[in-house]
C-alpha cells in the first residue's frame, strides 16, 4: 500500500512516524475542531442566522476585523522600516535590537496586556502626555489596535528581512550610476521585490490578530457594541452555557482563518516565483 | 511611494549637487533608525522596562514576599506541571512528523503541513472552546464523563490539552525546514551500511538537527507557559487550582494587586528572554536563520 503512495526509499520509519503524526493530529487538532462544526450544525439555520447577525456580534466584528487590519497595516509600515534599519545600516545595539524583534512572539500575552495598559494609562508612561491632548488610549479601541500591533510585530520585520538581503545591491548600484534618483530604485528595484513579503507578513500579523484576546481584554475596556472583540464575545457566550452560539461564532472565525491560511500559501508562492524570475 | 511634488524636486535637485550621497544618506539614515528606535520604545521596550517598574514598585521585600502566597505558587507548580507534560510530547510529534514529511515523498504532504500549522491561526480562545465542545457538561463526552466522575473542563486535563492544541506545531515546525534542508545522503548511507532505524536516527540525524530541536522545544515551553486564552476558557479559574501562572496574573491584577500581579508577569518576562537568549545562541551556532 505504501507504495502507491510515495515514491519509494530505502529509509526505515514511513509508515510508524506518519501513522504516529497522524493519529496524534487528529486527536489533538482535527477531532475537536469536527466538535466545533458539528455543534454549530445542532442550531437551525435560523437561530445560526440570529446568532451570527445579532447587532452586538456584528459589532464586535467589525471592531475584531477593523482593529486588525488597521494594526496589519501600521505592522506593514513600520515593519518595513524596521527592517530596513536592521539590514542596512549599522549602529550600536544594532544586533540586541534584532534579537528583541521576536519578543512578541516569546513573551505571553497576558503580560503584554498589563504592561501596554501600564505605560498608555491616562498616568501612565505614555499615556500622561496623550492626555492632555484628550486621546485617551487605554480602554478605547485605540488601546486595542496598539495591542495588536505589538503582537504582530515580529511578522513583517522577519518576512521583509530576508527579502531586503536578496535585493541585489548591484542591481541599485547600477540604477544609481545611470542616475536614477533614490525614490525611483526604492519604487523600481526595492519594492518589487519585497513586496510578497510584505504581503505575507501582512497576512500573518492580521490572521494573528483578528483571533487574538490576551493582550486585547486587559487594554480594552470591553464595553458591549464599543470595546468588545469577537473572541471575548464567544467566552461570554461560554460563561452562559450558550455553547451553540459560542460554537457558532468560532466557527465562522475558524472558516475565515482558514481562508486566510490558503491566501498566505498563495502569497508564498507568488513570492517564489517572483524571486526565480529576479534572479534570472 | 510618489512623495509631494515639492519635495521631489527638492530631492532632484538636492541630487544634482556634489557631495549629495553623505547629505542624503545621512538624513535617510537618520530618519530610518530615529523612526524604527520610536516605534519600538513606545510599544516595546516601555512595557518590558514597566513589567519590572511595577513589580518593584514597593521595594525588593515587597516583590519577593509576592512569591511566598501559596496560591502564586500553587500557580508556579501547575504552569510548570503543564509543560513538563505537554513539551516532551510536542517532541515526539515534530520529530515523527518531520521525519515523514522531510525524509519522504507522498500524496497530500502539502495539506498535511497546513493541517499542522492549522493551531497558529486559530484563536486561542476557540482552541479552549474546541475542547469544552467535546468534554464539557454538554459536550459529546460530556454525560459519560460526568457518570464516570472524570472532569476533564474546569480541571487540570482541560488545560493540559487546550495548552497541547496551542504549542502543537512549534518544534514540528522548527524541524520540518531544517531536515529538509539537511536532506537523505548521510541517512541513506546508514541505513546502507546496516544500522538500524534507531541508530540512525540517534547517531546520524540527532546531532544534526539538535539546535533547531533546542529552539523548537524552548518556543514551544515559552509557549506552554505563556498561554493565556486557551487555558482561560477550560479552567474554570479555581484559585490555587486550577489558575497557570497567566490566569494568576489576571486575578491579581482584577484585585488590584499589581505589585503581586507584575511579579508575577516578571518572571514570564525572563522565560521570554531566556527564550530569546537562547534562540539567538542557535543562529549563531548553526548560522542558520528561519523565516
Amino acid at each position: 500500500m505504501n507504495g502507491t503512495i510515495r515514491t519509494p526509499s530505502i529509509l526505515p520509519g514511513f509508515g510508524l512516524t506518519l501513522g504516529f503524526s497522524t493519529f496524534f493530529l487528529s486527536a489533538i487538532v482535527l477531532i475537536p475542531l469536527a466538535a466545533l462544526v458539528t455543534k454549530t450544525a445542532t442550531m437551525g439555520w435560523d437561530d445560526l442566522v440570529r446568532t451570527l447577525l445579532d447587532p452586538r456580534a456584528v459589532a464586535s466584528y467589525r471592531l475584531s476585523f477593523g482593529a486588525a487590519l488597521l494594526a496589519a497595516i501600521l505592522n506593514s509600515v513600520f515593519g518595513f522600516v524596521i527592517a530596513w534599519t536592521l539590514t542596512r545600516y549599522e549602529f550600536p545595539g544594532r544586533k540586541l535590537i534584532d534579537a528583541l524583534i521576536d519578543m512578541p512572539f516569546a513573551l505571553p500575552t497576558a503580560v503584554s496586556g498589563i504592561a501596554l495598559t501600564a505605560v498608555f494609562a491616562e498616568n501612565g508612561w505614555i499615556g500622561q502626555y496623550l492626555a492632555p491632548y484628550g486621546i485617551k488610549v487605554a480602554y478605547t479601541w485605540i488601546g486595542i489596535v496598539v495591542a495588536l500591533t505589538l503582537i504582530g510585530l515580529p511578522f513583517v520585520v522577519r518576512s521583509v528581512q530576508p527579502a531586503l538581503m536578496e535585493v541585489q545591491r548591484d542591481l541599485e548600484d547600477a540604477a544609481e550610476t545611470l542616475g536614477a534618483a533614490r525614490f525611483t530604485i526604492f519604487r523600481r528595484i526595492i519594492l518589487p521585490t519585497v513586496a510578497p513579503a510584505i504581503a505575507t507578513g501582512f497576512t500573518m500579523a492580521f490572521a494573528r490578530a483578528v483571533g487574538e484576546y490576551g493582550s486585547v481584554i486587559f487594554i480594552a475596556g470591553n464595553l458591549p457594541m464599543k470595546t468588545e472583540i469577537t473572541p471575548l464575545l464567544i467566552v461570554i457566550k461560554l460563561e452562559q452555557f450558550d455553547y451553540a452560539g459560542a460554537a457558532a461564532l468560532g466557527f465562522m472565525m475558524l472558516v475565515l482563518s482558514f481562508v486566510m491560511l490558503l491566501s498566505i500559501n498563495l502569497l508564498q508562492t507568488w513570492g517564489r516565483r517572483r524571486q526565480v524570475v529576479a534572479g534570472r | 511611494m510618489a512623495g509631494p511634488g515639492t519635495s521631489q524636486e527638492l530631492l532632484a535637485e538636492i541630487a544634482t549637487r556634489p557631495g549629495r550621497d553623505t547629505v542624503v544618506s545621512f538624513v535617510v539614515k537618520a530618519a530610518f533608525i530615529t523612526t524604527s528606535l520610536l516605534f519600538l520604545a513606545a510599544l516595546l521596550f516601555a512595557p518590558l522596562i514597566t513589567v519590572f517598574a511595577t513589580a518593584l514598585e514597593k521595594g525588593f521585600e515587597l516583590y519577593f514576599n509576592s512569591f511566598k502566597d501559596s496560591d502564586t505558587l500553587a500557580a508556579i507548580r501547575l504552569t510548570l506541571t503543564v509543560a513538563a507534560i505537554v513539551v516532551p510530547l510536542n517532541v515526539v510529534f515534530g520529530i515523527a512528523a518531520s521525519w515523514a514529511i522531510a525524509k519522504f515523498e507522498f500524496k497530500g504532504k502539502s495539506f498535511l503541513i497546513t493541517l499542522i500549522d492549522l493551531p497558529i491561526a486559530v484563536s486561542p480562545v476557540i482552541s479552549g472552546l474546541i475542547y469544552v465542545l467535546l468534554f464539557g457538561v454538554q459536550g459529546w463526552f460530556g454525560l459519560w464523563l460526568q457518570e464516570h466522575d472524570i472532569s476533564i473542563i474546569f480541571a487540570v486535563p482541560g488545560i493540559v490539552l487546550a495548552t497541547m492544541f496551542v504549542t502543537f506545531p512549534y518544534v514540528a515546525r522548527e524541524l520540518i525546514p531544517l531536515m529538509q534542508q539537511l536532506g537523505n545522503d548521510e541517512e541513506e548511507a546508514a541505513i546502507t551500511l546496516g544500522a538500524g532505524g534507531l541508530m540512525t536516527f540517534f547517531h546520524v540525524t540527532l546531532p544534526k538537527i539538535r539546535w533547531g530541536l533546542l529552539y523548537g522545544v524552548i518556543l514551544s515551553n515559552a509557549r506552554a507557559m505563556g498561554e493565556f486564552g486557551a487555558v482561560s476558557v477550560v479552567s474554570g479559574h479555581v484559585r490555587g487550582v486550577t489558575t497557570t501562572m497567566p490566569l494568576h496574573i489576571e486575578i491579581l491584577y482584577q484585585e488590584y494587586n499589581f505589585v503581586g500581579a507584575f511579579a508575577v508577569a516578571s518572571l514570564l518576562t525572563l522565560l521570554a528572554v531566556v527564550t530569546l537568549v537562547i534562540k539567538t545562541l542557535v543562529e549563531w551556532r548553526t548560522g542558520y536563520k528561519r523565516k
